[in-house]
């Protein structure tokens, strides 16, 4: 299983590293990532492997949550099937 | 690896055009739950319904957080209660809303519908008691839901049905006037009723279904009207395009959540209903996704014909991205639900008269529509009958919810908070019908063949 996890704000020092260090915390493999400049916002997208998490996915979910209020980003993280249905027939 | 485009418009859609799935409704079969005891009868009733849906709630949380789409709703609808009045010795059917009422609380669901009745041809037995007790159940309960089928396109339409069903609506009110008259807001009385729609209050689950079932509701007013807004010099087919793209990524959602939550109960998943159901919040408004169309205020001309074009689209663009399609499906214009209805209506540009044209073309019918509280009985039968009447003819599913506000007169504001928004009382026609409701029968079943 896959999860996109996605950033959306004003870009700052130490995102990405911030954001992987959770991953790494929970044992879930980043395996690509993006980002992008879009509307003057920092966007990046990081596709991660969910497989091994070790403990339940909406802890996960949440402590990516509360990363994302304490540096004024948003920070969602959703299954990557939800992007594929909506995006590819 | 997905194109960030659409992730970033996912999200969009999401976070700030208020698309959600509205509801995952699991419908439960009743039918081996009858007998002739009422109280083994609600025993049964309420241990059926609460092994089958246990896990709904919990389910739906796990495939919210998930996918980071928000599940508005968690329902279940039931077998219309008529078929188990049926049967019972003392055809007391209170007992039945209140079993209802406890398993909805015990399961975390906040409505179950089902406390209804099919007397679109006549009266079985079951189907009196049960109407007639209609407005203490919804009184005396919080979640429980109500319908009477009135009419069909094979059937015609019951007058007597209409006349009864009229006052048992004004009865709902009367007897919750300290709670805005919200038992109103819990009874839907139908033409052409469906087994398998999701949506409250209008929910129950058919005869012809199987067992348990998860049927759902996608929503998204806000990411058409967003998608919209984007073509402002677009032609009406290019905007017929924009729509129907929009929808079929709403009802994606849509399938995908309800494959899941039926999945992970090991439950049949149903049909997923295309639906744009709006909410009082700003944004998530039907009325002004017309108003972006081109209408300078919703119920101008140009309405109807801008509601047409929005529910084919709506349908055109959802039926390719669902497997099975179903529930009312179409755009709905619930006034008080609806924050850019409620503004047109204030603005005396929205009249019941428009919204009744409106009905032809869209999901449903009059709903949620607040009537001075002296509106007699045979006017509100005659709005059913007039409502059915559209139905029937155009082969649709119609639905009057209707709310007479006791004591307070049009132009004054009936507020029911949450997603239900508040309603304007709306200007009437008072003329009488009273002669044409009073001889009662039935309005024969229409020609379906010699079309014009």
């Amino acid at each position: 299983m896959r999860a996109v996890i996605t950033v959306i704000g004003k870009d700052t020092v130490g995102i990405l590293a911030k954001v992987t260090g959770i991953c790494a915390k929970y044992n879930v493999n980043v395996t690509d990532v993006s980002q992008t400049i879009m509307q003057e916002l920092f966007a990046m997208n990081m596709l991660a492997d969910i497989d091994g998490l070790t403990a339940p996915y909406g802890a996960f979910a949440d402590e990516m949550g509360a990363l994302g209020d304490e540096l004024g980003l948003k920070v969602h993280v959703m299954h990557e099937d939800i992007f594929n249905s909506m995006h590819r027939i | 690896m997905l194109n960030t485009h659409d992730i970033l418009e996912t999200i969009k859609m999401i976070s700030e055009e208020n698309l959600d799935i509205r509801t995952v409704t699991m419908g439960i079969s009743l039918l081996d739950c009858a007998g002739d005891d009422v109280s083994s009868v609600c025993g049964k009733i309420h241990a059926k319904i609460s092994r089958s849906a246990e896990h709904l709630v919990s389910a739906s949380a796990e495939i919210e957080k998930r996918y980071g789409i928000p599940i508005i709703n968690k329902r279940i609808s039931v077998t219309p209660i008529s078929l188990l009045t049926a049967g019972l010795t003392k055809k007391d059917p209170i007992l039945l809303a209140e079993t209802l009422d406890r398993a909805a609380a015990d399961t975390g669901v906040n409505f179950i519908g089902g406390y209804s009745a099919l007397v679109h041809k006549g009266y079985a037995a079951g189907d009196k008691e049960l109407i007639d007790s209609i407005p203490e159940a919804l009184a005396r309960t919080k979640r429980v839901c109500s319908s009477v089928n009135i009419g069909s396109t094979r059937a015609g339409i019951n007058l007597d049905a209409a006349y009864h069903a009229a006052k048992v609506i004004k009865q709902a009110a009367i007897l919750t006037k300290d709670d805005s008259f919200f038992g109103a807001a819990k009874i839907v009385v139908f033409c052409n009723a469906v087994e398998d729609n999701p949506f409250m209050a209008g929910a129950f689950h058919g005869i012809g279904e199987p067992d348990t079932v998860i049927n759902v509701g996608v929503s998204g007013p806000g990411a058409v009207r967003a998608a919209v807004a984007k073509h402002p010099d677009a032609t009406i087919n290019e905007l017929a395009e924009v729509i129907k793209k929009t929808a079929f990524k709403v009802t994606r959602m849509g399938q995908l959540v309800g494959g899941e939550v039926s999945r992970s109960l090991g439950v049949q998943f149903g049909i997923v209903d295309l639906s744009l159901a709006p909410t009082p919040a700003v944004g998530d408004s039907v009325a002004r996704i017309l108003e972006t169309m081109g209408l300078s205020v919703c119920g101008c001309y140009g309405t109807t014909a801008a509601l047409a074009l929005l529910n084919d689209a709506v349908k055109k663009g959802g039926v390719m991205a669902a497997q099975n399609v179903g529930g009312l499906s179409g755009a709905f214009i619930p006034v008080s639900e609806d924050e850019g209805m409620i503004a047109a209506v204030r603005q005396g540009c929205l009249t019941l008269e428009k919204l009744e044209a409106m009905t032809a073309v869209c999901s449903v019918g009059l709903d949620m529509v607040a009537v001075p509280g002296d509106t007699s009985d045979e006017v509100i039968a005659a709005m059913l009958a007039d409502e059915a009447a559209i139905g029937m003819i155009n082969n649709k599913t119609t639905a009057v919810r209707v709310i007479p506000a006791i004591g307070m007169k049009a132009g004054d504001e009936i507020n029911f908070g949450g997603l239900f928004g508040s309603a304007p009382i709306m200007n009437i026609n008072t003329f009488s019908p009273e002669k044409f409701i009073q001889r009662g029968g039935r309005i024969p079943a229409p020609l379906q063949s010699l079309r014009n």
